[in-house]
């Protein structure tokens, strides 16, 4: 489909929401104020709140991206955003570690709570928040250093000297990301060398090894061949029992594998939040149903 | 959520696929009323011929059950369905699975067929076979045409003339006991048109079948193990 193309180029640009919206034809948008009242919610009752989203808002200069977000990400659950390019999936995932903060003509307004804290309250410590909030990105980006070095990086900006903690720590992240059995031997070697998916499984190992409470992981396996993409799934799967993940993905069918929960996303707003195995079996909106069927546009 | 339209998705081709099997489920569903038609018909007339005809026709519904099954299978290896579409491959391969064993009951009718025609004894119950067999007819019949018009309403109403077809078949088997009762030379006679009746009223249950799956697709509820009141609450609720 001539969208995913559009979206890779996009998403590695890191300017989705900019570019997107204006050519995307707002069928849809009509009355999406009365639609999407209804049925945003995820019954997510029984679950610990980990991330809070309230009416947020984001601008890019004069264009809106996200419209009136509310949300709640549970605790230790997989979170999936899906939608099309440009309704701002990925921008609301760089909204939780304030990587947007990069970009200067943002603007936000409302607020993103993280264990009941508001992220961009003036004395929040962005280097510390973004290490409660780890990211992974589409396109695997380990240092041009040693696989060894790579994953005790996080370990050494913090201070921390002790060669045996840092071994320690080296060895349970590459085991917590499935790649400890395929690199053991050869953990002096260059991260380079790795194939993608190692290199991505690395790069998870890198986020893990500092202990964040979040990742957020922006489509991690689109770069990636099919085997890879199962075992980042798998590990994905593994993750959940000690991390909050949410996954912004293309592939609906890697949504609905991975996650417990998913957002569908269009044109800046949440039209729907739902249990994954209702959004796909039983969508309450319409437009969830037209896009996961693939009768969107 | 209400059930979408089949042809709009972005990939024509999956249209066709989903249009071809739902086609071939009408298809087979017409075979299958026409087969109890026949079998009924042949039951009342003495018609050998035809009763015969209708044990024929079953290698034809065998040969679409069967089909239908891979295209399904096809389409969820190929496709990966999901809300809407997904049910309608669920909902599809279960109304096949009916549909063959409404194909069954007919046939096992239009075999009673050819063994009453040759036995003595009343056969003034006929009329009462004849009434229960048009009522589970229609009630197939609309419960297919439910099926073509995804209209979960009709599937409602059709189902729950399940509970008349229930009655007439104790009604029935009151009068085959009678018959048995008041000359012991009828009773080889009743116990064959006691498997008829029975026949008739499985093929009511699997009309019901049909219809739940029909809400099950429409609606998203699964409707199976609940009282016609629950059903009819389901379905109103979701307009």
């Amino acid at each position: 489909m001539q969208q995913n193309n559009l979206d890779e180029i996009e998403t590695y640009h890191g300017e989705e929401a900019v570019t997107e919206s204006s050519v995307t034809t707002p069928t849809h948008a009509i009355d999406l104020g009365s639609i999407v009242k209804s049925g945003v919610e995820a019954n997510i009752a029984d679950e610990n709140v980990c991330i809070e989203v309230s009416n947020f808002n984001l601008f890019y200069g004069e264009k809106q991206a996200l419209k009136d977000i509310s949300m709640k990400i549970p605790e230790k659950k997989v979170t999936a955003f899906i939608g099309p390019s440009g309704c701002g999936k990925s921008t609301l995932l760089r909204c939780f570690n304030r990587m947007n903060d990069l970009i200067d003509s943002v603007t936000i307004e409302g607020n993103i709570k993280l264990e009941g804290q508001n992220i961009y309250d003036k004395n929040v410590n962005v280097a510390d928040l973004r290490r409660r909030v780890g990211m992974v990105f589409q396109k695997p980006n380990p240092f041009p250093k040693s696989i060894y070095e790579n994953v005790a990086y996080g370990l050494r900006i913090q201070g921390i000297k002790d060669r045996r903690t840092i071994d320690t720590v080296v060895e349970k992240s590459l085991r917590g990301a499935a790649l400890w059995d395929e690199v053991k031997d050869r953990l002096d070697d260059l991260a380079m060398g790795l194939s993608g998916g190692q290199q991505q499984r690395l790069v998870i190992a890198r986020a893990i090894a500092i202990e964040p409470e979040v990742i957020l992981l922006d489509e991690p396996a689109s770069a990636l061949d099919p085997i890879s993409t199962l075992k980042i799934e798998e590990l994905i799967y593994e993750l959940k029992d000690k991390f909050t993940i949410v996954i912004v993905t293309h592939n609906m069918q890697q949504a609905a594998r991975v996650s417990d929960y998913t957002a569908y996303m269009y044109l800046g707003e949440m039209i729907e939040f739902n249990d994954t195995s209702t959004l796909f079996t039983n969508p309450n909106e319409k437009m969830t149903e037209d896009y996961i069927t693939g009768r969107y546009g | 959520m209400s059930y979408g339209a089949i042809n709009q998705h972005i990939s024509k081709q999956f249209d066709d696929e989903l249009e071809n099997v739902r086609g071939k489920v009408l298809a087979m569903g017409g075979l299958v009323e026409q087969q109890l038609n026949n079998a009924l018909k042949s039951l009342i007339d003495g018609d050998m011929e035809l009763a015969t005809s209708v044990i024929e026709t079953e290698v034809q519904v065998n040969t679409y059950e069967v089909t239908i099954d891979q295209e399904c299978t096809k389409i969820l290896a190929r496709r990966q369905p999901a809300a809407s579409d997904l049910r309608l491959v669920m909902a599809i391969t279960k109304t096949i699975t009916d549909l063959e064993r409404v194909g069954d009951e007919a046939e096992k009718i239009a075999k009673m067929g050819l063994e009453l025609t040759d036995k003595q004894g009343p056969k003034s119950y006929y009329i009462s076979i004849n009434a229960m067999g048009n009522l589970v007819s229609r009630m197939l019949h609309d419960a297919l045409d439910a099926f073509a018009r995804m209209d979960s309403k009709n599937a409602v109403e059709v189902a729950g003339k399940e509970p008349e077809s229930d009655d007439q078949y104790s009604a029935i088997l009151r009068q085959l006991i009678t018959y048995m009762m008041e000359d012991t030379r009828n009773i080889s006679g009743a116990l064959d048109a006691i498997w008829t009746v029975r026949a008739l009223e499985r093929i009511g249950d699997h009309a019901r079948n049909i219809c739940e799956n029909v809400i099950y697709l429409v609606e998203g509820k699964d409707v199976r193990h609940i009282s016609l009141q629950q059903m009819e609450d389901i379905v109103s609720d979701n307009d």
